[in-house]
């Protein structure tokens, strides 16, 4: 295969899997686990060769395939990729084969087929591919829409409680930014026809227009609007914790390890280079946004109850930490905020997935129904830790490397948000540490223990939707049964099992190893953000 | 012959049809009146085309009558149906449609 | 120059301990039986591989060693090499780490013999030993920084070791959290270090700081200490080191003691070229010095916790070594060389207390111990030489090396040079007092125990470190200080030693030094010694009393002036977010949709009614047209 179709593989390959899950027979739930998990390990293979294919010294976007799509618009269907969406790709690559094996009964005691979630994170994959490899501004834009409609699905049907609510709050609010983007999109093109006589959406055209400062800043609003509620930036971002809350783990996964990077993607891919004058001039203002967002949602992690949430407001958190990146407009923080994205992807990810799994065992996301869990299941305790370690940007884990360039890339610009933004390092010792110390330390207690010794504990597979309500009803018997020994066999149930551990094993391999030697992923990110602070003028320092 | 006459009878069959549609309440006069107006309307095309000695206008009317044919046929058998169910004509006992 | 020879390997100083955390991390359950003894033995193979690099070290011809392993960080202008710098300062402190960390886990084998975690403490222990030599041996801030948070986790891990015990959970999340204040400071330190030099690593910075604004290298200085202060106990971030004392004993004496919380003293001498160029942080360093210097001995002469004495007592300790390094190039070997013996005599005295605890199962408070001279005669002796090192008994070690910095602050010859000589004197008695009355309520006087306790000596591979430990409080000082002159030693690193004209006559020093301890001493035999001592705190004791109980007040003001305001600000964030962001969003959107369902009410239902508004709105377009073609 010739290396230029691996992107156009990396899309239609899960689009015909999803196809082909969704067409399986209802009882074929086995199956369609191992085709959606065999497509995501094809997609992971296509995402490495495409590193391999790609030359660090060469041209800005490689691999690039281009159809004519919409003749009438001047619309293709580009593809390529620069060093920036490349890790993209290997972080879905990555996390999209752990979020399968980790769903692996995510979907068996719910009232819809399990083929049903799997063809839905399947078409996602293909979606969140298409977004990040798409040079054409509108097919972007459509790849950006589409990518809606299964994280809908895989919220409203498999989600918790109030997942119709965080479907409908998630939809509505990335849809109101797709709308005022494709609204600056159109305007795109209008300037495009009148300065090139021809319009067009690619991006390298588009790149080259001399776009009036007062239009620029209209369209890098509408750009901005739709990036900053994906990303999310306060005050954008209420509805994030929500659907974080509510979505099945695998989705939450998704949703902030890959989803969310969009909007900071975006804009690194879009805002940054087709419009420099008004990033210039709005840099303060996102700044502002971005330390606000870093202290207040970590302040606001502090204050949660519910641990699904309290991971989300973490993710806000770090997303001000990125955003800061981007605008500091220099290849050091630059260079650290695309890592971070990758680094966010694998460490909340593994967090989610931890949490998942506690929330699997206990049947409650309430922090409160927890206690002395690291007793009962040191590995669990442990994978936890690492991934609270990795949240809290401990040095020789992988963010470590991504917080500090972001920051020592932004203090000689802006000093006085970096300061503020490194007092956020303290948060989010607290936010980690509290939550751990609930849940993991201390006498055991909660939820975990009212368990009976006697009936196996699925411990893998309680959907999180079905038992948020058993915490407050079984309380009163938790003193009763705290003392009572656990039997000997219910330890193993406990902890992790084989298949949990081929999950979270990876994951904390990829954060120590990225955290000792994150270079090869710096060689890749740096040229194309050098371009892009190029691109911007004048300020590379 | 000065169009003028035309167009004023066809104004007042037109507006007949519109009080007759807004003031009675039996389905089939509303009917009639709707059935008034197109051919007002129709009255109007013909004195226009008449004027600029083009047929475009006797085209449009042909078209309106063909629609208010099919119209009609469909009209009327929807009435007929919610008559047979209900035992009444009256356009206001047919307010289900709403919300 | 580049490293050759067994200095080349220096990596593996940090490598064993490392793999052996990992092999015991991931080895699970199956290492279980020979994990402690593996843990020993990379701790014990770094120790003798840090003597050989040592013994290199000392024949070069110009005693430093430059290791590069590989690009760790390379990005725009930046560029951190992961390296390792052998140098004399870097030598002792390895040799400190592993010499006494070595002896700790020796110690550790029996103090844990009957803990099911053994395993876990030793992986965590060799965790810490690794990231302590990353933090002593890395030739950037960078390494320093990896190492710095490396040890904070460690001792995490280790405080809540047994993190069923809330306290023990509470007491570690605290110490990383008040680390963490601290780390903020080093970490803005090294952007600002990168901002204006575009380098972190020691030879980088080091050689072109001279060129900076004195501003500059102050708030460097500065954000350094802040730093510092938080790994060291220091004021204004004390309040953490106390309470790690929930943590195994062996913790207390290697992390709490010995090596982790003097790394600030390193930092700080190991920035001696920076602190060089800026009186105004030396003055600042000189200032917290003295002050946690009384805080700690003050604080210490009112707890009745044994492990709580001993920490205030570090903390004191550490004061005098900030006070020493404050003091600018007169006070630099001075201190490290406190810091050693300290190493040396703090943790014989941990792992003394470490000892009655075990004979006394696990109590911790002094006023049930007494007369236990009898029943542990090897503890006994072990810690009296400590303690003798410790108030400065002439021609022990503590004599040699706090009169050296006594000696440097009154060579400052000025007023302040008095005020800080004096501090450190008062600070003798202090403890001296503090010091004896411990000896006095563990070992002397009546038997206060608790029923069903049998104090018995402990096993011989607990003893024989504290022999050790003894043995170095008691010669350590003297070796210092003039057979083995640290300060040729560490010539290299801070140049030529300068031959002050001292205002003082030393041995006069060394006799106020001496009749002030004897004062301590005395004192503590009256108020303690000369009396029964009840079983139960005296509750009417005076405000001054109740200050030192409490620390000086310092978690209340801790809790009062940070914890309640935050959690308030929580509280009301959580609120704001919930009912104002997301209420306004939600409020919209309820608006519309009230909007709307009340439009929907026009919608009645009557063909006719809705015929009338075509018709009405078929007018208003034409009078629209109307009015626009004629007019």
């Amino acid at each position: 295969m010739s290396a230029s179709l691996y992107l156009v593989a990396m899309i239609v390959i899960p689009a015909i899997g999803a196809a082909a899950v969704a067409a399986l027979p209802r009882e074929r739930g086995l199956l369609a686990k191992q085709v959606t998990l065999g497509v995501s390990l094809v997609v992971l293979l296509l995402a490495v060769l495409a590193t391999a294919a790609f030359d660090v010294d060469g041209d800005r976007f490689q691999l690039t395939t281009s159809v004519s799509w919409i003749p009438d618009f001047g619309a293709e269907f580009a593809l390529g990729v620069d060093g920036i969406a490349l890790v993209m790709l290997l972080l879905i690559g990555v996390l999209v084969p752990l979020v399968v094996t980790a769903s692996w009964h995510e979907a068996d005691a719910g009232p819809r087929p399990t083929r049903v979630f799997f063809a839905w994170l399947l078409l996602l994959e293909a979606m969140m591919v298409g977004v990040f490899v798409a040079t054409d501004v509108l097919l972007f834009y459509v790849f950006f829409e589409a990518m809606l409609v299964p994280m809908y699905f895989l919220i409203g049907s498999f989600g918790g409680p109030r997942r119709q609510y965080a479907a409908v709050k998630f939809f509505l609010y990335s849809l109101v930014g797709g709308l005022i983007m494709l609204a600056a999109v159109i305007g795109l093109y209008v300037v495009s026809t009148s300065q090139l006589g021809e319009g067009t959406f690619a991006f390298d055209a588009l790149r080259q227009l001399d776009i009036d400062p007062e239009v620029q800043k209209l369209l890098f609003l509408g750009f901005f609007v739709a990036f900053a509620i994906k990303a999310p930036l306060v005050p954008f971002h209420t509805w994030l914790p929500d659907s974080g809350a509510e979505a099945p783990i695998g989705g939450a996964v998704l949703l902030v390890g890959v989803l969310d990077k969009v909007g900071t993607f975006g804009f690194l891919r879009y805002c940054l280079p087709l419009f420099p004058d008004a990033s210039r001039f709005f840099a303060p203002f996102v700044l502002v946004l971005a330390v606000v967002g870093i202290l207040y949602a970590a302040l606001l992690a502090m204050g949660q109850t519910d641990m699904k949430r309290l991971v989300s407001y973490t993710s806000i958190s770090h997303f001000g930490f990125i955003a800061l990146g981007i605008f500091a407009f220099t290849t050091e923080a630059g260079t650290g905020a695309v890592l971070y994205m990758v680094n966010h992807g694998l460490a909340t990810g593994l967090l989610f997935i931890v949490v998942g799994m506690l929330i699997g065992r206990g049947g409650s996301r309430q922090i409160g129904d927890y206690g002395g869990v690291a007793a009962k299941a040191p590995l669990l305790a442990g994978a936890f830790l690492v991934a609270g370690l990795a949240s809290l940007a401990l040095p020789g884990t992988n963010s470590f490397v991504s917080e500090f360039l972001v920051l020592i890339g932004s203090f000689p610009e802006r000093p006085v948000f970096t300061i503020v933004a490194t007092v956020g390092i303290i948060l989010a010792a607290l936010y980690i540490l509290l939550m751990y110390q609930r849940t993991m330390h201390g006498p055991p207690r909660g939820v975990l223990l009212q368990q009976d010794p006697a009936e196996p504990l699925s411990g893998t597979g309680t959907g999180t939707g079905t038992g948020t309500g058993t915490g407050g009803a079984t309380a009163a018997s938790a003193t009763a049964t705290a003392t009572r020994p656990a039997a000997p066999g219910t330890l193993r149930v406990l902890d992790l099992s084989r298949r949990e551990l081929a999950v979270v094993a990876p994951l904390i391999a990829l954060i120590i190893g990225l955290g000792v030697y994150p270079q090869p992923l710096l060689d890749l990110i740096e040229p194309a953000v050098s371009a892009t602070i190029s691109d911007l003028g004048g300020t590379d320092r | 012959m000065t169009p003028a006459y035309y167009l004023v009878l066809a104004a007042i069959l037109f507006t007949i049809g519109a009080v007759g549609v807004l003031v009675r309440r039996n389905a089939i006069v509303v009917f009639m009146c709707v059935e008034l107006m197109l051919n007002a309307v129709n009255l109007t095309l013909i004195t226009f085309a008449r004027t600029t000695g083009t047929v475009d206008g006797q085209i449009m009317a042909l078209f309106v009558m063909v629609v208010a044919a099919a119209e009609v046929v469909v009209g009327l058998a929807i009435i007929m149906s919610i008559y047979r169910t209900r035992r009444s004509a009256s356009v206001d006992d047919a307010n289900l449609l709403k919300y | 120059m580049p490293a050759e020879g067994l200095l080349a390997a220096s990596w593996l100083l940090i490598a064993l301990p490392l793999a052996g955390a990992a092999v015991l991390l991931l080895g699970g359950r199956r290492t279980d039986r020979w994990g402690h003894l593996l843990g020993t033995a990379t701790v014990v193979a770094a120790f003798v591989l840090a003597v050989a690099c040592t013994v290199q070290l000392a024949g070069l011809e110009e005693r430093s060693a430059d290791v590069e392993l590989f690009t760790f960080i390379s990005s725009g202008q930046l560029d951190v090499t992961a390296g390792l710098l052998y140098d004399p300062l870097s030598a002792i402190f390895a040799l400190l780490i592993t010499g006494v960390g070595s002896l700790i886990h020796v110690y550790s084998i029996g103090y844990m013999a009957h803990d099911p975690a053994r395993r876990r403490f030793f992986a965590y222990l060799n965790l810490f030993v690794a990231a302590m030599l990353l933090l002593v041996l890395g030739n950037s801030f960078v390494a320093l920084y990896v190492g710095w948070e490396g040890v904070g986790l460690a001792s995490y891990l280790l405080i809540a070791f047994w993190y069923t015990r809330p306290a023990a959970a509470t007491a570690a999340k605290k110490a990383f959290i008040m680390n963490r204040v601290g780390d903020v400071g080093l970490a803005i330190a090294i952007f600002v270090m990168f901002a204006q030099l575009g380098t972190t690593s020691y030879a980088g910075v080091f050689g072109s700081v001279g060129t900076l604004a004195g501003g500059t290298i102050t708030a460097i200085g500065l954000l350094l200490l802040l730093g510092a202060c938080g790994k060291s106990g220091q004021f204004p971030l004390q309040a953490w080191l106390p309470d790690a004392m929930e943590g195994p004993t062996p913790v207390s004496a290697l992390i709490h003691a010995a090596t982790m919380v003097t790394a600030g003293v390193y930092l700080i001498a190991r920035s001696a070229p920076i602190y060089d160029l800026t009186p105004t942080a030396r003055a600042v360093v000189l200032a917290i010095g003295a002050l946690t210097l009384l805080i700690g001995a003050i604080a210490g002469c009112a707890y009745d916790d044994i492990k709580k004495v001993l920490a205030y007592s570090t903390v004191s300790q550490i004061g005098y070594m900030f006070l020493a390094v404050g003091l600018g190039p007169a006070g630099y070997v001075a201190g490290l060389a406190h810091l050693l013996a300290h190493g040396f005599f703090k943790a014989g005295l941990f792992l003394g207390a470490g000892s009655v605890m075990h004979a006394m199962n696990d109590g911790v408070d002094m006023r049930r111990f007494g007369a236990l001279w009898r029943k542990l005669p090897v503890t006994f002796g072990t810690f009296g030489l400590g303690y003798l090192a410790l108030i400065g008994f002439p021609f022990l070690s503590g004599y040699f090396t706090k009169d050296a910095i006594i000696e440097a602050a009154l060579d400052r010859d000025d007023v302040w040079g008095w005020v800080l000589g004096g501090v450190a004197v008062l600070g003798a008695g202090l403890t001296a007092f503090y010091m004896t009355r411990l000896m006095l309520m563990t070992f002397f006087g009546r038997a206060r125990w608790e029923d069903g306790v049998h104090p018995h000596e402990s096993p011989s591979v607990m003893t024989a470190p504290m022999v050790v430990l003894a043995v170095g409080s008691v010669f350590s000082g003297a070796l210092l200080v003039s057979v083995f002159p640290l300060s040729g030693w560490l010539e290299p690193v801070f140049g030529e030693p300068a031959e002050a004209a001292h205002v003082v006559a030393p041995a006069l020093i060394g006799l106020v030094v001496t009749v002030v301890m004897l004062l301590g001493v005395l004192a503590a035999w009256l108020f303690v010694g000369r009396r029964e001592v009840p079983v139960t705190a005296p509750a009417r004791v005076s405000p001054v009393t109740r200050a030192a109980r409490n620390a000086l007040y310092a978690d209340a003001v801790n809790e009062s002036l940070f914890m309640r305001p935050g959690q308030w600000l929580t509280r009301a964030l959580v609120w704001l977010d919930n009912r104002g962001v997301d209420g306004a969003v939600n409020g919209l959107a309820a608006g519309l949709g009230g909007t709307s369902s009340r439009l929907a009410r026009t919608q009645t239902g009557f063909v006719r009614s809705y015929a009338l508004g075509m018709l009405g709105g078929a007018v208003l377009v034409a009078g629209a047209l109307l009015a626009v073609t004629s007019g």
